[in-house]
């Protein structure tokens, strides 16, 4: 942390000063709270028989919401943050200093981090609506909560991998939100496809084996994992009997791919890595 | 303490830097000069270790740069040819982030700072955001930026390119007062006079190659190989300049008004012999000088000398 403090410190301050930070928090908490009210504007007359099943499809609208604005804003800001100094002209003096590239990494991961936690944070007390129609515990809650931190996370990595990669931040915003795609709908694509191909084949004739791949791809996209927390159960096949329960193998690979991402970012900065 | 052996460096086909040896001492102002492309800012960013060569050394105070960039960092101020600045940022916290970035504990950066706006002359302006300043601020904020670790060696790749002449003037100063602060600097430059103030070594990088390097008095005239003469006939110009180009030593012949300016290479023997010559043939010669005190000439001298090889 002491390595990071500097750029920390720097980033902090260029984030949070001026008009943007308030006018992305603004404009993100109005797209969910609009959305929200919205909604239950439209099934207000079901609401009032405190029907428990009406506030999960909230819960789980919002949540699936907050998924695709966490997939825009985390990458959006961490893949600008190498390529954009680089674009600046800032990035030769800040490795000439005595950071070394993996503080320098690890700093603007956390600056941009901080500010999708704070977009996370401020977007809670939308959830105490739906809480107090009942349906929905408030396990579940924080289950959803540690899914976003552990999202975001990879997410965030990943900007930054192609941001270190990439010369220009605008390349770099458009490979990582490629990313975000295919680990969001091309994830799942692949799994039904490969599901597909493998009933026709009659190799996993029972239904109640999956090929390893198919289960593997619906425990990484996102999308499904959020379905199983909220209750909806595995997309292909039966509940898996894993080693690992799903949630475990999602936390586990995007926490692990993540830290690998890092610190690949880390190596690709140093002006003086062997080629 | 910059000692540069045997430095190469390509890219792609482009041969930057070729078997580059150079030394600078303890406390010399070093003044690199070439053309565009002559592989400057390439020397220098390996230097600053911000670049791998291909083979060769580079020590600063007798660490390599590639061995040990860390500890060549902590001993260099660098500032590159083409830089930004971070916005949202004023000077003050622009220079305390930089200081911070080597370390150095937060109780003494107002100290520091104060002393390094005032050596840059910008002290009023250290709550203005940085990029509002002006390119000639901008300029001197990245030298009192390069300073805030106090380093002993600075490398500084056109310091002053693209400011009016006032700034120019200011940015010299400060340079001089950088050389009497003990520190060594290198400094880049394509103009030759703009660096001959204030350099005790010159250089001249032509093509990756050093053609020419000493002190600046000895680049201009003294003992260097190359001159340039002027000579000025009463008629016959034309004649003349045909028979200049086909006598031995003469590199370049150009009309210059009612005269030739020519490049001479050779002996100052050589060059009477020369003049003795024209007279034999009859040219009527009102003038035979050599060119001294214009830097630009001896710049053109040895780098087309470079060229026409
Ligand atoms: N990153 C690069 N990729 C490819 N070629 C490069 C690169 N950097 C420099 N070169 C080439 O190396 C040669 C030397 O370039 P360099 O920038 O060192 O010249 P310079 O002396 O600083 O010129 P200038 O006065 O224009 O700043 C040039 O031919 C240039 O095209
Ligand atoms: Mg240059």
């Amino acid at each position: 942390m002491i390595i990071a403090n500097p750029v920390l410190l720097k980033e902090m301050r260029q984030r949070f000063r001026g008009i943007k930070a308030p006018l992305i928090l603004f404009i993100y908490l109005m797209v969910l709270g609009g959305f929200i009210l919205g909604y239950m504007y439209l099934i207000r007359d079901r609401l009032l028989s405190f029907d428990p099943s009406e506030s999960m499809g909230i819960f789980a609208m919002l949540s699936v919401l907050q998924l695709i604005l966490l997939a825009f804003v985390t990458p959006g800001l961490t893949a600008s943050t190498i390529s954009g100094e680089r674009e600046r002209q800032t990035l030769n003096v800040l490795l000439t200093t005595e950071l070394k590239p993996a503080g320098i990494v690890i700093s603007k991961m956390i600056s941009s981090c901080a500010f999708t936690l704070l977009l996370l944070i401020a977007a809670l007390p939308l959830y105490s609506v739906i809480l107090i129609y009942g349906g929905i515990s408030p396990t579940q809650l924080w289950g959803v909560f540690a899914f976003y931190l552990v999202t975001m996370f990879l997410f965030g990595a990943v900007g930054m991998a192609c941001s270190t990669f990439f010369q220009r931040a605008s390349i770099s915003t458009i490979t990582s939100y490629g990313i975000m795609a295919f680990l969001g709908a091309g994830t799942a694509f692949l799994a039904a496809f490969i599901n597909d191909a493998a009933r026709d084949d009659a190799v996993y004739p029972q239904p109640e084996v999956i090929p390893f791949s198919v289960q593997f791809l619906q425990d990484i996209n996102p999308v499904l994992v959020l379905a199983h927390i909220l209750g909806g159960g595995p997309a292909f096949g039966p509940e898996a009997d894993w080693i690992l329960p799903y949630w475990a193998v999602y936390a586990l690979f995007y926490l692990g791919v993540g830290v690998l991402l890092l610190v690949w970012s880390g190596y690709r900065l140093n002006p003086l890595r062997k080629k | 303490m910059i000692e540069i052996k045997n430095l190469c460096k390509t890219f792609g086909k482009t041969e930057a830097l070729k078997n580059l040896t150079l030394s600078i001492s303890d406390g010399q102002v070093y003044g690199l000069i070439g053309p565009n492309g002559a592989g400057k800012t390439t020397a220098m960013s390996i230097l600053a270790t911000l670049l791998p060569a291909d083979s060769g050394t580079a020590l600063v105070n007798g660490l390599d740069v590639s061995a040990q960039p860390m500890q060549v960092r902590k001993i260099i101020g660098y500032m590159p040819d083409f830089f930004g600045v971070y916005d949202g940022l004023t000077t003050w916290e622009y220079l305390s982030f930089f200081a911070s970035a080597y370390y150095i504990p937060e109780n003494k950066h107002d100290r520091l700072i104060n002393d390094l706006l005032e050596l840059v002359n910008l002290q009023d302006k250290a709550d203005s955001f940085v990029d509002n300043l002006s390119r000639g601020m901008k300029q001197r904020l990245a030298l009192a930026r390069c300073l805030v670790h106090d380093p002993q060696v600075l490398i500084l790749d056109e310091p002053a390119s693209g400011l009016d002449p006032r700034a120019r003037a200011e940015v010299k100063e400060i340079i001089r007062q950088l050389k009497s602060m003990g520190k060594t600097v290198l400094i880049s430059s394509h103009i030759l006079p703009e660096l001959a103030e204030i350099c005790d070594q010159v250089g001249i990088l032509e093509n990756g190659r050093l053609v020419a390097g000493g002190s600046v008095a000895e680049i201009i005239n003294g003992n260097q190989s190359t001159r340039v003469i002027n000579v000025e006939v009463d008629q016959r110009l034309e004649e003349m300049l045909q028979f200049l180009s086909t006598c031995s030593g003469v590199v370049r012949v150009d009309r210059k008004g009612s005269g030739a300016r020519l490049i001479f290479r050779g002996e100052r023997r050589a060059q009477s012999a020369l003049l003795k010559e024209l007279i034999e043939q009859g040219y009527p010669v009102l003038q035979f000088a050599e060119q001294t005190g214009s830097l630009e000439d001896a710049f053109m001298a040895v780098t087309g000398e470079g060229k026409d090889k």
